[in-house]
């Protein structure tokens, strides 16, 4: 495994200090690295520990347990369709098997181009608009089987001219 | 700045007059306001609002008309909103190409565009007025006060509704004397379990401490559930200003919002209200000349459902795995980093200055005998009216699913209405005229919950509705009991047996006795309720559960290895639309052409078929069914 770039080493790190006034601060900076670099890896875990006295084994025991923290890179596009019940009675089942059977990935997982991760997400509190499915942060109302092709389409266009 | 209670009454006394200015329209000019919750948005309300005033430039009326967003006005499965004062006009199902007509016909020349406005299913008739749709006629708003009708990015709007009274009026109580009023108006915590909200601030107020902290746990994780979401998005202060009428009986200096990191656009209403407060002097030091100092946190959470249970929440904040903790100690004794802590729900503390501002008293008035007060329901699934509602405690759930609800779309039976989500359980019809409070429902082997009511019908099959919950709390079982990680994980295997045919009749008995195992010896209430969902559907619903053990038939067609799609032969015309779209390529000629046709009608080959639907929903015939 190739080390970290320095200017990555001292982003992490200026990500440790800017909670140095905080108490027990760890969900937060791991919150920035993921938002930042979308996942945290060994490596990254190792700077923390350093920074900030908590060892790696704790440190990768929180990483491990909370599940918008990743071990492993998410693709550009993060899928999240929505499975809450209010989602689920809708036929939420059905748009997620839809976008599996297209992009050819299971949940949890990411296109081998690192296009597309699909994740099936637990409530996101959209409920009237069920089916909800969240793109990169944007969210998508009302969606059937039927929309989630031309959808797919529209992202891959975006992600190739980008 | 405002530093003492004179011009905290001076500013409230400005910015009521100017929002009831607004509403009036004494200020002369008309107001547009859209709903800015995370539904609407997602329906393009922002981009609406910006078209209003890209319009309004371009036409030289900017001077006309106000714009701005509002919290959630509830009726979700309408929006986008738009709401024009003073003539209190509701708009309904807006879209972009809408707003220049609005804009030409309502604002400038006073002409309602009336195929915007709400229409009552039931007559037809074209409804003008919010309060005059049957969806809000029964609900009473106290902690969505001030939610679709202010800015929450605005202080000032804020303070028009009279924010900060119920603080004002606490600190010039004792402390003791605050947690008797809160004590005396009955509130009991709206996340789920029902503690008397008063008692808790008590325990937490009689341990001596250096240092004690007031936590709102905003982590409302409940599939289904968006109550907590639409009051932070809606009212940002006022929750604020429960948690710090909190501090101040329990002698708190420290608050800490702990957000799902699921609700973006609640956490940033958040942050901008903490600071808008900071800046005005009501939050730091010496607050209104008091004494009493406070300040608010923020912590988000990161996707975990176990941390909306009250230690495995603070372990959250105190950077570990999101794992319970034994009590006791109880939290009010011994908290957060250790020290006394209360911690209340959002919807818990934004009922808090109402009570404080109108009395306990007049709160008390509103409710059953043991349930004071109204509850926010997330109102979903298989209802006309999906949204976000607040009714009186003891309102009956005929009302909440038929008056307020709709009804049932599509002509379909109601089969029953989920509350409590994966901890809860579901009533069926002969429970409709049951008022809903907390130990009512209990009483019918059920929870109200944290708000979360799902209504489902008859296409809905409940031993998968009890297979969906048991799943999620497999994935969400934080794995430190033994009983919940590997109890929850052995009643989805049965689950899903008997879902896909292999089930048998022993298995009821072991859902039964596993069930009774995670009950009694579960660290925390996840374990403790994770079999509520199935001990209810096999209550309610045991001949469905039966029909797939002995008869291998799914009675709702749902259980695709207990169901089949069916083409009806005198049905089909034989236009082969549904075999042009089939993935498996199983639909073909079945050699039956069925008098006064002219093609042969087409039948499915059922060891092919992967029950993917697509044939039954192309079909313009309606041949195809589920059997």
């Amino acid at each position: 495994m190739g080390g970290l770039q320095a200017s990555a080493v001292a982003k992490i790190e200026a990500i440790c200090d800017r909670y140095k006034d905080e108490r027990t601060p760890l969900m937060m900076i791991l919150s920035d690295i993921q938002n930042e670099y979308g996942y945290i890896p060994l490596e990254v875990q190792e700077i923390v520990s350093r920074k900030t006295g908590i060892s790696v084994a704790e440190i990768y025991g929180v990483v491990t347990f909370y599940s918008f923290f990743s071990l492993k890179p998410k693709g550009k596009f993060v899928i999240g369709c929505c499975l809450g019940t209010a989602c689920y009675v809708k036929g939420a089942q059905q748009v997620i098997d839809k976008f599996s059977e297209e992009l050819g990935i299971k949940p949890g997982e990411t296109t081998d181009d690192g296009m597309f991760t699909l994740d099936a997400l637990r409530c996101i509190g959209a409920c009237g608009i069920a089916p909800a499915v969240s793109i990169n942060g944007t969210v998508y109302p009302k969606m059937t089987a039927g929309q989630v092709a031309g959808v797919i389409e529209k992202y891959r266009k975006e992600g190739a001219a980008a | 700045m405002i530093k003492t209670i004179e011009s905290l009454n001076e500013r409230i006394g400005t910015c009521t007059r100017c929002l009831e200015d607004k509403i009036s329209g004494a200020d002369g000019k008309r107001h547009i306001v859209l709903c800015g919750g995370t539904g609407c948005l997602s329906n393009h309300s922002k981009e609406i609002m910006e078209k209003f005033r890209e319009v309004l430039e371009a036409k030289g009326a900017a001077d006309l008309a106000t714009v701005n967003q509002v919290g959630c006005f509830g009726f979700c499965s309408q929006g986008p909103f738009v709401k024009i004062y003073p003539e209190d006009t509701l708009y309904r199902l807006v879209k972009l190409e809408d707003v220049e007509e609005i804009v030409e016909s309502d604002i400038v020349n006073h002409q309602i565009v009336e195929r915007l406005l709400y229409e009552e299913p039931s007559t037809g008739e074209k409804v003008k007025k919010q309060d005059d749709i049957n969806f809000y006629k029964k609900q009473k708003r106290i902690a969505l006060h001030g939610c679709g009708v202010i800015d929450p990015e605005n202080l000032d709007e804020a303070l028009g509704m009279g924010a900060f009274k119920g603080l004002e009026r606490a600190l010039s109580m004792t402390r003791q004397e605050v947690i008797d009023e809160v004590l005396a108006s009955g509130i009991r915590g709206r996340g789920g379990a029902g503690f008397p909200t008063g008692r808790k601030w008590q325990f937490a107020y009689n341990v001596e401490s250096d240092e004690k902290y007031v936590v709102c746990n905003g982590d409302e994780g409940d599939p289904g559930a968006f109550m907590d979401r639409s009051i932070l998005e809606g009212n940002p202060l006022a929750v604020i200003e429960g948690m710090m009428i909190a501090g101040y009986a329990i002698g708190a200096r420290n608050g800490y919002f702990y957000v799902r990191a699921e609700y973006p656009i609640a956490v940033k209403r958040l942050r901008i209200a903490i600071a808008q407060a900071r800046e005005a002097g009501l939050l730091g030091e010496n607050i209104l000349g008091s004494g009493f100092s406070f300040d608010c946190h923020l912590r988000l959470g990161a996707g975990a459902f176990v941390c909306g249970e009250e230690t495995a929440l603070l372990n959250s904040i105190e950077g570990k795995r999101g794992m319970p903790r034994p009590r006791p100690p109880f939290p009010a004794v011994k908290g957060l980093w250790g020290k006394p802590t209360v911690i209340n729900n959002v919807e818990t503390l934004a009922s808090i200055p109402t009570i404080l501002r109108e009395t306990a008293a007049e709160y008390a008035k509103v409710g059953t005998e043991r349930s004071k007060g109204t509850k926010v329901f997330a109102l979903g699934g298989k209802v006309n009216n999906v949204g976000l509602v607040e009714v009186p405690m003891g309102t009956t759930l005929r009302e909440l699913i038929y008056d307020i609800g709709g009804g049932i779309p599509d002509g379909k039976r109601f089969k029953a209405i989920q509350t409590g989500g994966p901890s809860g359980g579901c009533l069926t019809e002969e429970f409709l005229d049951e008022p809903i409070d907390f130990d009512n429902l209990v009483a019918k082997g059920s929870m109200m919950g944290s708000g979360g009511a799902i209504v489902m019908d008859e296409d809905n099959c409940m031993v998968d509705v009890a297979k969906f919950y048991m799943e999620f709390i497999c994935d969400e079982s934080c794995g430190k009991c033994s009983p919940c990680r590997i109890g929850t994980h052995r009643m989805l295997e049965i689950l899903t047996r008997i879902t896909e045919g292999r089930g048998e009749m022993k298995d009821l008995e072991e859902l039964e006795e596993l069930s009774d195992t995670l009950k009694t010896n579960s660290l925390c209430a996840l374990g403790q309720t994770a079999s509520n969902p199935v001990n209810s559907t096999l209550s309610h619903f045991r001949d469905e559960y039966i029909a797939h053990i002995v008869d291998k038939k799914c009675p709702a067609h749902v259980c695709k290895n207990l169901m089949e799609y069916h083409i009806d032969p005198e049905k089909c015309v034989g236009c082969g639309m549904c075999a042009r779209g089939c993935p498996a390529k199983c639909i073909g000629k079945s050699g039956y052409t069925a008098p006064g046709h002219k093609l042969e009608s087409l039948a499915i080959d059922t060891s092919k078929c992967v029950k993917c639907g697509a044939c039954m929903s192309t079909c313009r015939f309606k041949a195809i069914s589920k059997i």
